[in-house]
């Protein structure tokens, strides 16, 4: 723990991190894009296609991870650019200021990140995580409960990773097992031994992946519990087969029995082509805590407001987790409230303690925000940045 | 522009691990313009190379003889065997000066995907040597990486038949590390903490 009491007296008053500064080269619709922020919040407005969101995802990639498109680093370049490009910031916060750099050369198979801090070359993503981090809310996620549990699964992953650095490496490495396996009885005919060393490895790491999912959905669900709010509060908990036989008894046990299943279902899973038991089965349930609804059954109006609520709350557990309150990057979040549910928004947004990032085409929805943010009006010519 | 035969060289030179074909060409001119000095003792290593070097049929290493030094030495503890995956590994662990028997390469790990079976790994070999009598350990330094716990995984379901003690290195490798690049400490205190693989 960095916390530092002066500045953190109380759990959700964690010191938050905020840029100073933030250039991009050829990132994007970017060819060379520079902008320094002081204020608490920082406003981006401007018509659709500008390239307000290619900002927040740069923002985004200065954290471990893809960032908030998923993006492959290769996608990333500017068009019609060199191929390789480059993010870099000045951040503040608890540990005082740092210079975070991340990009990716020009050469074909660029597919390695490279992460500079204070002008050095950092040896991984982790480097990034002490100096920053960044919770958000886009519209791609609009359908995060309605859709299908993959996004679930990787939006509890990413706000696992943040307590846990080892998770990600471990959900890639029961995946490729898993995958190694399915190959295997695919084909037929495989030794037996080579199975079972696949399923010793797929129920070692998949039986840890499910204990931190869990541990992030309690985490969150606790944190989602409290707070003042003027949305529906959120109550999570993640649910499968593997975080039932982690309720049931020990995790050894829970991975004996794992083992167990994945042996027993050899036939059936080569069969379908599909592995029938596993982590990667499970799925984030969500419900509005006060009515117990479901949150796929609420009207697109309820759904919005909880996400709204459960990244909050994914902020709190980031600050409490860490020690130091995250960015907080908003894409087009006011345009589904009311005037009075924007004003919450935005005070409820900067209460939490980070710099708070919002964007969106319709200026007026931002209002609230006037005289308390940093505003960015970008035009068509997209490089060109004119601060109001 | 070079001429084809320094444009040939620059792109072999290229090929090696480690450099880029900036380097590359800088290797290319340094070697050009000092023929005494630099090309012809390159060419003579070369030759020796390719002329005496080859692989042990015991273990795998590289030697200019076969068995390799390592396998005939009789100051070797005979009772104990280390498998590494590749040669580059063998040469980590004697430059530690961390293991006092001998070694065997499997020349590589066990991977679905990128179609490496058992029967293209030395498995067999290692069931041989393990057999022998004499031996009692065999101490499995796959890497840290899946494929690295999942080939120790197979070899010591594979060893059990012969009745010797399978240990594994300890944990604390780095996930996805390549035993070469673990400092000589590091690998030393691995292999005394080593333990039984649980199968
Ligand atoms: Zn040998």
């Amino acid at each position: 723990m960095r916390r530092q009491p002066r500045l953190a007296p109380g759990p959700d008053r964690a010191a938050g991190c905020a840029l100073r500064r933030l250039t991009l080269t050829n990132f994007r619709s970017y060819g060379d894009f520079r902008l320094e922020t002081e204020a608490a919040a920082v406003v981006l407005t401007g018509p659709n296609g500008v390239g307000k969101t290619n900002i927040l995802e740069a923002i985004s990639l200065l954290t471990p991870g893809r960032g908030l498109r998923g993006a492959r680093l290769q996608a990333i370049g500017r068009r019609d650019g060199p191929g390789g490009w480059a993010a870099a910031a000045t951040v503040e916060g608890p540990l005082g200021t740092a210079m975070l750099g991340v990009g990716a050369d020009a050469v074909q198979d660029g597919s390695s990140r490279k992460v500079q801090v204070d002008g050095e070359p950092a040896k991984g993503q982790t480097a990034l995580a002490e100096r920053l981090a960044a919770v958000w809310l886009t519209p791609q996620m609009d359908r995060l409960f309605v859709d299908g549990a993959d996004e679930r699964r990787r939006y509890l992953d990413r706000l696992a990773a943040t307590f846990d650095p080892a998770h990600i490496g471990r959900t890639t490495a029961y995946r490729n097992a898993m995958r190694q396996r399915l190959a295997l009885l695919k084909e037929g005919g495989a030794d037996a031994r080579w199975l079972d060393a696949l399923e010793a490895e797929m129920a070692a790491r998949g039986v840890a992946v499910a204990a931190a999912r869990a541990e992030a959905a309690h985490r969150l669900d606790h944190a989602a519990a409290d707070g003042v709010t003027a949305f529906p509060r959120a109550a999570v908990q993640v649910v499968g087969l593997v975080e039932d036989l982690l309720a049931d008894g020990p995790a050894l046990r829970a991975e004996d029995a794992l083992r167990a299943r994945l042996a027993a279902d050899r036939r059936r899973d080569g069969d379908a082509g599909v592995t029938d038991a596993g982590p990667h089965r499970s799925d984030m349930a969500v419900v509005d805590r006060a009515s117990g609804m479901a949150a796929a059954d609420g009207s697109t109006g309820e759904q919005k407001a909880l996400l709204v609520s459960l990244t909050f709350a994914a902020a709190r557990m980031v600050a409490r987790a860490i020690g130091m309150a995250p960015l907080l990057l908003l894409d087009e979040a006011a345009a589904h409230f009311d005037p009075v549910r924007r004003d919450a928004l935005f005070d409820e947004a900067l209460a939490l303690g980070g710099q708070l990032w919002v964007s969106g085409a319709d200026a007026g929805q931002l209002a609230p925000l006037s005289g308390r943010a940093d505003w960015l009006t970008l035009g068509q010519s997209g490089d060109r940045a004119i601060i109001t | 522009m070079p001429a084809p035969a320094v444009e040939r060289l620059i792109q072999q030179l290229a090929r090696l691990p480690g450099l880029g074909p900036r380097s590359a060409r800088r290797a290319a001119l340094h070697l050009i313009q000092r023929p005494e000095a630099a090309l012809s003792p390159l060419l003579r290593a070369l030759a020796d190379v390719q002329d005496t070097v080859r692989t042990c049929s015991q273990c795998g290493n590289i030697d200019g003889r076969d068995p390799c030094e390592i396998c005939r030495d009789p100051e070797r503890d005979a009772t104990a065997l280390c498998v590494v995956e590749r040669v580059g590994d063998l040469w980590a662990f004697e430059r530690a000066g961390a293991f006092r028997g001998r070694y065997h390469v499997l020349g590589g790990v066990l991977s679905a995907l990128d179609g490496v079976r058992p029967e293209d790994l030395a498995i067999d070999g290692l069931i041989r040597r393990a057999s022998a009598p004499g031996l009692t350990e065999v101490v499995l330094a796959t890497n840290a990486t899946l494929d690295g716990q999942t080939t120790a995984h197979y070899l010591a379901e594979r060893l059990a038949p012969t009745g010797v003690a399978v240990t594994r290195l300890a944990h604390g490798m780095p996930v996805g590390g390549e035993l070469d690049y673990l400092d000589d400490g590091t690998l030393a205190t691995a292999l005394r903490l080593r333990r039984p693989i649980e199968r």
